[in-house]
Order: structure tokens, then sequence, then C-alpha cells
């Protein structure tokens, strides 16, 4: 593991770094940059995030990038974003408050009632596991995946391209889990709760709804395993909401309680956190019985890709064929075509699709290029789906930074 | 239930004394040697590690970080005093800010 010390004594001597697997050199002129750089984050981090991200392994997790320890946030380093599946121990890790339990199996119990539940019940993790099981490969993203990139910068945690990974969720249909109470006509939002909260007891606990539209369909889980293992602690074990197209923050963890509500639930992490304004992004899933006025809670993913082979400023051989490869993925409408410029966006040729493993997954990419000159190239991807969204070409202003799928644009330094 | 705490670290000011990072890999982070750290070490690590505070560094200007530790009192519920909400902010606007 790389050491914060081993960085600081390198950048003070202006010592040259290769880095294995990054094929990437170069001269470090500060300790921030030298920092950043080795864990492959984006030079546009606020000056602060790049000084304080190092990397850390959380029990049971390779090294991630630590942004904050308590509440952990870690993301995941881009290159090992590379496949269609990100393994458990590699998963990123995003909590808002600081107490999170460690839940027994044997002992957990999901109560379900509410207004608009027919009676209350519960259940145990065996009556969970006997509900008939479905497996869906979905990408599960932080709503404000890559808010450090965003300029102006806004507050938050300050996540780079990591804060997103893609699993195989298996696990009971939350329409049959809601089965078990029985839903009245009237019920309008699923409200649940999961067993973390604060440090102190007036700070709001986590509490998510979702509609009951989109509780209902067949894709959305009770889930308890991933990638065919349990959950690990880090990302909700023992059960954990899986909402496949729609951003993680309805992904609860830990869950300990679903309420039917008949009523918009208006606790503060849906009145007023994860909310975007109204009309500025191309949303197909509304959640009409929370909208104002002037701005909604975030639903659907936007269409995004990310290039992963290479790390920005990579050296790689002029004359030689480079492979560039990545992800893609959107809010399960499938991807239809990722596109690749080797001129900064000039001229766009159409990358290789790799396997699809489901509609809401990544969908791996590559492309192979040859930098025929000595020199520096601009590399860029661009996802388009199935319903003709693409990726942004400049940033859409919003007050908590998120969707942020602004086509990237990669350095590659041919030599 | 158990509770994982990850790491103890909280200020010397808190506690009395420098809890050890017991548990799991939280380690200190150590903010500029400025008055008023002090206040920003007892009330701000109740919740969250000080790593918050770089992380969000250096593009809030002074009203940005006034609005941030407002937020954590009326929005979070941080017992914090008026007295050290002032010396708090001042200390951000003047070690972290624009």
């Amino acid at each position: 593991m790389i050491t914060r010390r081993g960085l600081l004594e390198a950048a003070g001597k202006g010592a040259i770094l290769g880095c294995a697997g990054h094929e990437l050199s170069r001269t470090f002129v500060s300790r921030a940059e030298a920092q950043a750089a080795t864990l492959g984050l984006p030079a546009q981090l606020p000056e602060g995030t790049r000084q304080e991200a190092v990397l850390d392994a959380l029990p049971g997790k390779v090294p991630l990038i630590k942004l904050s320890y308590r509440p952990p946030n870690y993301e995941t380093p881009v290159e090992l974003l590379r496949d269609a599946i990100t393994p458990n121990d590699a998963f990123f890790v995003r909590y808002h408050l600081s107490d999170i339990p460690e839940v027994k199996a044997e002992t957990w119990r999901l109560s379900i009632g509410g207004e608009g539940a027919g009676r209350e019940t519960n259940l145990t993790f065996d009556e969970l596991k006997r509900l008939p099981a479905v497996e869906v490969a979905a990408v599960c993203q932080c709503s404000g995946n890559r808010r450090g990139l965003f300029e102006p910068h806004v507050p938050g945690v300050e996540w780079g391209y990591g804060a997103m990974g893609c699993a195989r969720w298996k696990g009971a249909r939350l329409k049959d889990v809601l089965d078990r109470a029985g839903l009245k006509s009237e019920a309008l939002e699923i409200v649940v709760a999961g067993t973390d909260k604060g440090a102190v007891d007036k700070t709001p606990q986590f509490i998510k709804s979702i509609p009951a539209w989109k509780a209902m369909e067949d894709t959305t889980l009770v889930a308890y395993e991933m990638n065919g293992g349990p959950l690990p602690h880090w990302n909700g074990f023992p059960a954990r909401i899986i909402v496949p197209g729609w951003t993680a923050t309805y992904w609860m963890k830990h869950i300990s309680t679903i309420n039917v509500a008949t009523k918009p639930f208006d606790g503060f992490w849906m009145k007023s956190a994860y909310r975007i304004p109204l009309g500025k992004f191309p949303i197909v899933a509304r959640f009409a019985s929370q909208e104002t006025a002037v701005n909604t809670p975030i639903t659907e993913m936007v269409v995004n890709s990310l290039i992963t082979s290479h790390a920005d400023g990579a050296a790689v051989k002029a004359g030689s064929t480079v492979t560039i490869g990545g992800v893609a993925w959107d809010a399960g409408y499938s991807i239809n075509a990722v596109e690749v410029s080797t001129d900064g966006g000039r001229n766009w040729t159409a990358a290789a699709l790799g396997a699809d493993i489901g509609r809401f997954a990544f969908r791996t990419f590559s492309y192979d290029i040859t930098l025929p000159a000595k020199g520096n190239y601009q590399i860029m991807a661009r996802a388009t789906n199935k319903i003709g969204q693409s990726q942004a070409s400049a940033l859409i202003a919003n007050p908590a930074g998120y969707h942020h799928n602004v086509v990237q644009t990669l350095n590659l330094v041919a030599a | 239930m158990r509770s994982i705490t990850i790491g103890a670290a909280l200020s010397a000011t808190f506690f009395g004394a420098v809890a050890a990072a017991a548990v799991a890999s939280e380690k200190p982070v150590y903010l500029k040697k400025a008055p008023g750290a002090d206040k920003v070490e007892a009330n701000c690590a109740v919740c969250h590690t000080l790593d918050y505070i770089p992380m969000n560094s250096t593009f809030l200007n002074a009203a940005g970080w006034d609005a941030e530790v407002a937020k954590m009192i009326s929005v979070f519920g941080a017992p914090i005093s008026p007295d050290d909400q002032r010396i708090i902010s001042d200390y951000l606007k003047t070690n972290y800010g624009r």
C-alpha cells in the first residue's frame, strides 16, 4: 500500500513515481497532486479533497479511496471498475450517519405496516429467504457521484468517479414482501428505514420513500445476496432495498421497517435532500407525490459512461495499438452505443460493446486505437441509450451536485 | 446489536484525553493549528471525522462556511452554542475558506 509518508517524501524531492497498474509516470510538484494522481483521482477535485483522500481498507474491503472515515465514505478506484461486475470487497461505501450497528441475521426482523397496509406483520431472515428469489444485475450509483467535478464546486462528499458499482443482487421482490401485509388501494409511498442513525438524537434518521408503483415493479427487491455471497456489512447486511435504474439513495441498507404511507412522506431526506430542479434533466420516471413547483426528488440515473482502462495522463507507446475500455450504463432503457473520440470530440467512432448481462447493469465497451505520433491525445467516450438519450456535453448545474454525466475527457501521452 | 463505531478518535477536548483509534481504520485527522481549532474538534468530531472540513475546501467562501455550520445545527441537530458557532465559523473561514 502506498503510504502518505512515502508520497510526501517523493513529492518533496520532485521524484518521478512509476505507478504499477496505471501506466502512469509523471513528475509530482505538490503533495496534493502526488496523492490524488496516484489514486487516479481527477485533477478537478477540490484541493482539500485531493489532500485528504488516501487508500484505506475497511474491514472486509480491499483498499478503497477514503474521502471520510466517519461516516465512512469510500469510493472505488477506477481501475477496479473495468469489468461489468464489481467485486463485493471493492464496492464503494456510502453513509450519511455514523452510528452503524452490526446486525445479526438470526435476530433481524423486518416489520411491515402503516396506514396503507392491511395489517402489521414482520419477517425473519429465514422467512425472507423462503420467498421466491430473483436475481438482478444492476448498477448502484450514488446520486452525487462525480460531485467533486462540479464547477463551481458544491459542498458535500466530494466524490470522483468511483461512487458506483455493479453487482448481481439476489433477494425477494419487494412486492412479495409487501403482500405479506397487504397493500390498500390508497397506498402512495413505501417508506423504508434502516438501523443506521446519527451520533446525536436530533439528527434526522435516514429514511426514504419510494413511490408505490415503483416498489411494486418486479425488479425492485429486498436483497440479501450480492454476487453470490451475503451482503457485506458496509453494503447493507443482512438485507437492503434494490431499485434498479434509480440512484442509490433509495437502496436502503440494513433495513428494519417498511411503512406503507397514504400521504407523501415529509422527512428531511425526502423533503429537503436529494432534490433536483424540475425540468432540467431528461428524466422519464417521475415521483409525482413528492414534486413541488420547483423541484423533484432525484429518481432514475442519467445515461453515462466511464473510461476505466487508463488513468488520466497515462503514457502509451506511440505507434502501438492501445485498447480503450470502460463501462456504460443508464436507468434500464439499455445502452445502444458507445462512441469514442481520439481527437477531443471532433470525430466519433462506435466502440465494440461487451456482453449484455442485463439492462440495468454495466455494459463494457472497448475500442482499439493507434496513436500515430508522439504527443498528447484527448480521448472521449459517449454513451447513448435505446430511447435516444445521450450524455451531457456541458454540466447541468444543480444545488446538490447530482447527475454528473458530462462526457469525460481523458488525456493520453504517446511517447 | 453491537455498534461498530469506526474509530473513536474524538478530540482531546471532548474526551479529556486522546482516545486511541481502537476500532477499524479511522485515523486522526489533523486540522490547521489556529485559534478555534479546539472548538471545531470538540464539536464537529462528535458526528463526523474532521476530514469533511479539508474535503470541502478551499472553495467555500465566508457565507458558504456560515451556511454549512448553521445547517449542522438547525438541520442535523448539532448541540453547539451560539458562541461556539461563531468561533467555529470564523476558524473555518480563516483556515479553509476561499
